[in-house]
């Protein structure tokens, strides 16, 4: 390389050994790769292998409803005005007239009733911001259950975590925007909630809203937080996660031609960029169809905010509801103490059991991690029945969280199924320890008869339906052998030896006493892995010894 | 589900090698390698490419017109014209035609890539290797010894005055950001202490208005089983903190047979049976005020604490911590409800400071 | 037929005979009943008592005892006056099937006549809300819808929600949707308080702004269009977000399985 640069620099006019381009659009890629390197990049990537499966276009659903999020709300700040300055509102829609309300509310309503179009685009952007926060967390699950968050993408999953978080709170600073008596009841809630703080909580509230409640400042700052600052962490998160997604290659199922060290699927040029590029348009069209048909947050029914008026039916967005579902159920525990109060019946929901609720599925992968005490890389997906205990942990998990969101919604349960809102109360307050152990055991189980069957489908056959009758009389059904590519897919998953303490005494009979975080982890790992908790896979010999033996039954 | 013989082989006839064989002699689990790829009808059967490149094209087309459909919508259709559209109701023409254009639009123009990708790009499954994330031991050793090589020129660990007054700026140096946030807002002081109602005194008392009317009430307007909310005298819905006011100043009025008021108290707080709540919940601050007036329990809307009102506003569900501050109210010489002071306690959720 | 006679000796057969037979009789009651002739003379007044208090003893006295005095089962009427009466009656809810806390809306079993009939009588005992002429609850001026609207959030969105769907209260009770009730008696409700329901006395809530109330519920129930489309339900967020994981997010995964599809082979087809 140096050797042509001084033997070129010496000649009249500088020359480069590059052939000659083809045509102008080669002319403009060698250009820009003069100065960007997008050869070098693309060489890597224009062919990126990228494997089928439906579950693994989840975190697509999730990036193109944030792309639909940008794109539409960028529309909607060129209308909506964040303040609270009052103004009387005269415009098209009758119901409202002459009331006082906020410029937040009226722009609002305008973008609804007098931009062309508007009504549309405010459509588009909270029920893709709905469909956005429940992709993610299906996309969540999808990964927590086939094991794809272990090494090496622990950290892609803590990034995924945190974006789901942040798109959470994005979407409640959101819904509190246009200042309609639904939101601002949101709102009120919020200064309650931060109030109970201890020992900071009316600082943070003054500071917050800019004086007591409700102030005129509380909307615009929401405004700057909701367009700018948590849009532009997420950007940087997302960009990061997807670093890493082709930066790790995407995982796959197991099956025949598949492993650890390889990736088979269809080149990102041409199939995929169709493929997902065709599925942003997908998305994008559907929730556009979406928004045409149904309803949302129709903000004009509401009313304009103030502080002495409500509706009932007063909630959050669903994705703030098992935390509304938290508050709703939690007794009401004041404490007085030398002259202070703590409202536990807020702290203890919002600061304790809230973050626990999300942080417990945030840690799994670490915990796992160590229990496991793996530092193999994995790429090859776990079928949710092949990790029994795992499976069983995610289950009870998502019935945590669906009956603190059934708490959310008690109201409607009760007026819809005829019930007490008391008793639906008490049942959520009982439900929520008991149902995710319930589901626990039932999903354990569910799993161990799972690999039974897989187990039995590899060393029996599959029944063909065919009865057969045996010289002597007996009928039995006819068993086929699996092909061999089935029978690898079903036994390609290692299973896990549970980690063993070492001796009590050495060699030497010095007792070497293992510490509680081992004796923790020994026990946790039989738990995992230990028997009664996968049912040992067939060997080879064991199909030998059928398959050779009597033959099929 | 019976599935016929033939198809049952079909893999077999043009897998790799023989299944059964390799299955009688080596590991009857061991991966076969992927499997030959088979054709689709469209990488055979020209004509059916051919219908495929039509169908795909023929979804543009549409989206070309969903697309002039948009724009043909947004000019020829007023924003204020209602159609019924069955099972909708009866919508905004605009939006419905608008949102279905749009959509119709984009769906398209992802259903015709897909299909393209699907029936007439290669479908060859195509292994790429992986390599380890973690860099082999040379590189590793190279790139340590690289680090503590900078860090050894640097002398950072050497000179221990210059790490630690760095340290000492970092950490200092952010301090003034935390400090310009100081004028978000005043600090809390007793604002959360008392409310509009501590304008009243014995001298000169505070009517109590009907938040519907405007007007000030007499205690034979508020009849038993009514419910009334009211404000305090001097407050208006157009004045510029009219929003501050009523978030704390909002009271809920009810009139209770006095022989059914358990509390003594509350009783005496209140005038002829007439209670006067604050409307305020005190666990986050919803007003509440859904009042059964055989029960006279009200249940607040957002979380529902109930609190029994003939009971001085106890607990009897749900999260809240403690009853509804009561304003005491009398009548002044006119016959008009009035107080003569504020809540003797916080209204609304409480707070670290509260006293009590 | 066999099925018929073998329930025939069932302990509850004697009561689904005799509720077959109140129910033959009452529908031939309401079928034959005269209808609702003009009785407005003063002279009528009196006589409309009489027939109010031989309905009443038919059909109120077993729980409001003869004289309206009230017993265990139903409480006094003295003084409740006649809106209460053509409320209660003329949305079902009286007769109550069983006294309780909250007696729901069912059809109406009486004639608007009788009705007044037994709104006179009941009236009688005692002054009380009295039922409003069609002027007092029909608004003509359009300002009302609005001032309707906010007088609705500050006294009665709480229970009833931002558009009239009603609503949870304490222990099973609920406040009934408002969907469908007749101006009237929208404006009787404000009136009289029923059940646990507090009432709006005019003396608080003046006549003018109930009508402004009933013709803001009379809009947002009946002839509020719905511009963004679906108003699934008007609850609020809840059943938005069942939505869009039913039909948002539900859609868009079986379009991802169609996307990640292999596409059919050729030999198979």
């Amino acid at each position: 390389m140096s050797s042509t640069s001084s033997t070129t620099s010496g000649a009249a006019k500088p020359a480069s050994t590059r052939a000659k381009p083809a045509n102008k659009w080669e002319q403009a890629a060698d250009w820009t790769d003069g100065r960007l390197g997008i050869y070098s990049l693309a060489k890597t990537n224009l062919r990126k292998i990228f494997p089928d499966h439906w579950s693994f276009m989840l975190g697509e659903i999730c990036l193109y409803t944030f792309i639909i999020i940008i794109l539409t709300g960028v529309y909607l700040t060129l209308f909506f005005k964040p303040s609270m300055g009052e103004v009387v509102y005269n415009g098209s829609y009758i119901p409202l007239k002459g009331i006082p309300m906020s410029e937040a509310y009226a722009s609002t309503v305008d973008i609804s009733f007098e931009v062309r179009g508007g009504l549309l685009v405010r459509q588009i952007h909270h029920w893709a911001a709905l469909v956005f926060v429940a992709a993610m967390f299906v996309h969540m699950m999808r990964v927590f259950f086939t094991g794809a968050f272990r090494k090496p993408r622990e950290i892609n999953w803590v990034f995924g975590f945190l974006l789901l978080v942040l798109g959470m709170f994005d979407g409640f600073f959101g819904y509190s925007l246009p200042d309609d008596l639904l939101s601002g009841t949101g709102i009120r809630f919020m200064e309650g909630a931060v109030l109970a703080t201890p020992l900071i909580g009316t600082y943070v509230q003054m500071f917050l809203f800019g004086g007591e409640f409700p102030g005129h400042d509380i909307v615009p700052r929401f405004f700057t937080i909701h367009v700018l600052l948590i849009p532009g962490i997420m950007l940087g998160l997302l960009v990061a996660h997807l670093i890493l997604v082709f930066y790790h290659k995407h995982t796959q199922w197991a099956g025949p031609g598949k492993t650890e060290k390889n990736v088979v699927g269809m080149p990102l040029m041409p199939v995929y960029m169709a493929k997902a590029g065709g599925f942003f348009f997908l998305v994008f069209g559907l929730i556009a169809a979406i928004s045409a048909i149904a309803s949302i947050n129709p903000i004009w029914a509401y009313g304009p905010y103030r502080p002495d008026q409500v509706s009932t039916d007063a909630q959050p967005d669903w994705y703030m509801g098992f935390s509304e579902g938290l508050i709703r159920i939690m007794p009401g525990w004041e404490v007085s103490l030398w002259g202070h109060t703590l409202n536990l019946g807020v702290a203890i929901p919002l600061m304790v059991l809230f973050p626990m609720v999300l942080v417990s599925i945030a840690a799994y992968p670490f915990i796992e991690g160590w229990i496991t005490g793996d530092k193999r890389e994995h790429h090859i997906l776990d079928r949710p029945r092949n990790a029994p205990v795992r499976t069983a942990l995610g289950a009870a998990w998502i019935s945590l969280y669906l009956v603190l969101l059934a708490a959310g919604g008690n109201d409607l349960f009760a007026t819809h199924l005829h019930l007490s809102i008391n008793s639906v109360t008490y049942f959520v307050r009982v439900g929520m320890f008991v149902v995710p152990v319930i589901v626990f055991i039932v999903t354990k189980r569910w799993c161990l008869g799972l690999q039974r069957r897989d187990k039995e489908k590899v060393l029996h056959g599959r029944e063909t339906g065919v009865i057969k009758r045996l010289p002597h009389g007996e009928f039995v059904e006819v068993h086929a052998q699996l092909p061999q590519k089935d029978l690898h897919k079903l036994t390609a998953h290692e299973q896990i030896e549970p980690f063993e303490l070492p001796a009590e005494t050495d060699e030497n009979g010095v007792a070497s006493k293992a510490n509680v975080l081992d004796r923790t982890r020994a026990k946790l790992s039989r738990g995992f892995y230990g028997e009664g908790s996968q049912i040992p896979k067939p060997t080879s010999e064991e199909h030998h010894e059928i398959t050779s033996g009597h033959g099929h039954h | 589900m019976s599935h016929d013989m033939s198809e049952e082989k079909l893999p077999e006839s043009h897998g790799s090698a023989g299944h059964h064989e390799v299955a009688a002699h080596g590991d009857p689990f061991a991966d076969p390698g992927l499997p030959a790829h088979e054709p689709r009808r469209t990488d055979i059967d020209e004509r059916a490419a051919k219908r495929a490149e039509r169908q795909v094209s023929l979804m543009f087309v549409v989206s070309m017109l969903a697309t002039i459909g948009f724009i043909a919508s947004y000019v020829a259709i007023d924003p204020d014209k209602i159609v019924y559209i069955w099972p909708l109701g009866h919508v905004s023409a605009l939006n419905f035609a608008l949102g279905m254009t749009l959509g119709l639009a984009l769906f398209l123009i992802g259903a015709g890539a897909v299909h393209w990708a699907r029936t007439l790009m290669s479908d060859h499954e195509i292994p790429a290797e992986r390599h380890p994330i973690e860099a082999d031991d040379e590189v590793r050793a190279d790139v340590i010894e690289q680090f503590r090589t900078g860090a050894a020129e640097s002398g950072f660990g050497r000179r221990k005055m210059i790490r630690n007054t760095l340290i000492g700026s970092m950490a200092l140096v952010p301090l003034s950001g935390v400090v310009l946030l100081r004028d978000l807002g005043p600090l809390p002081e007793d604002k959360l202490e008392h409310t509009g109602w501590e304008e009243a005194t014995d001298a000169k008392p505070l009517q109590l208005i009907n938040m519907n009317t405007n007007q000030p009430m007499k205690a034979e307007d508020i009849i038993t089983g009514s419910l009334t909310f009211a404000m305090p005298e001097g407050l208006s819905t157009h004045d510029e903190d009219f929003q501050q006011r009523i978030a704390k100043d909002a009271l809920m009025l009810v009139r209770i047979a006095p022989e059914n008021i358990k509390d003594d108290k509350s009783k005496e707080k209140g005038f002829e049976g007439i209670l006067a709540y604050s409307k305020i919940c005190t666990h986050v601050g919803c007003p509440i005020s859904l009042y059964e007036q055989q029960t006279h329990h009200a249940l607040c809307p957002c979380h529902q604490s109930t609190f029994d009102l003939a009971d001085g506003a106890r607990v009897i569900f749900g999260p809240a911590g403690h009853p509804l501050p009561q304003l005491k109210i009398t009548t002044d010489e006119k016959g008009f409800l009035v107080a003569h002071g504020d809540f003797d306690e916080p209204v609304g959720p409480s707070y670290w400071e509260r006293a009590r | 037929m066999k099925k018929l006679s073998a329930r025939r000796r069932h302990p509850l057969a004697a009561l689904v005979v005799l509720l077959l037979a109140l129910a033959a009789t009452g529908g031939l009651y309401a079928a034959f009943a005269p209808a609702g002739k003009a009785q407005a003379d003063v002279a009528a007044q009196s006589l409309a008592i009489d027939e109010g208090k031989k309905l009443f003893a038919v059909g109120c006295s077993s729980c409001h005892g003869l004289n309206g005095e009230g017993s265990s089962d139903g409480p006094s009427l003295v003084g409740v006056g006649s809106a209460a009466v053509d409320f209660q009656v003329g949305t079902g809810r009286m007769p109550a099937q069983q006294p309780g806390a909250q007696v729901p809306r069912k059809p109406n079993i009486y004639s608007q006549a009788e009705i007044d009939q037994l709104a006179a009588f009941v009236a009688s005992l005692g002054p009380g809300p009295v039922t409003p002429t069609e002027e007092q609850y029909t608004s003509t001026n359009p300002d009302d819808l609005s001032k309707g609207g906010e007088l609705f959030r500050t006294n009665c969105a709480q229970c009833h929600n931002f558009a009239g769907q009603g609503g949870a209260l304490t222990q099973g009770k609920y406040a009934p949707s408002l969907e469908g009730v007749d101006a009237k008696h929208i404006y009787e409700a404000m009136q009289t308080g029923p059940q646990n329901m507090p009432s709006f006395p005019d003396s608080t809530m003046p006549e003018e702004q109930k009508k402004q109330i009933v013709a803001f519920v009379r809009h947002t129930t009946n002839d509020e269009p719905n511009p963004g489309g679906l108003t699934l339900g008007s609850l609020g967020p809840v059943t938005e977000g069942l939505f869009g994981w039913i039909f948002g997010l539900g859609a868009l995964i079986a379009v991802a399985i169609w996307v990640a599809a292999h596409t059919t082979k050729a030999k198979k087809s």
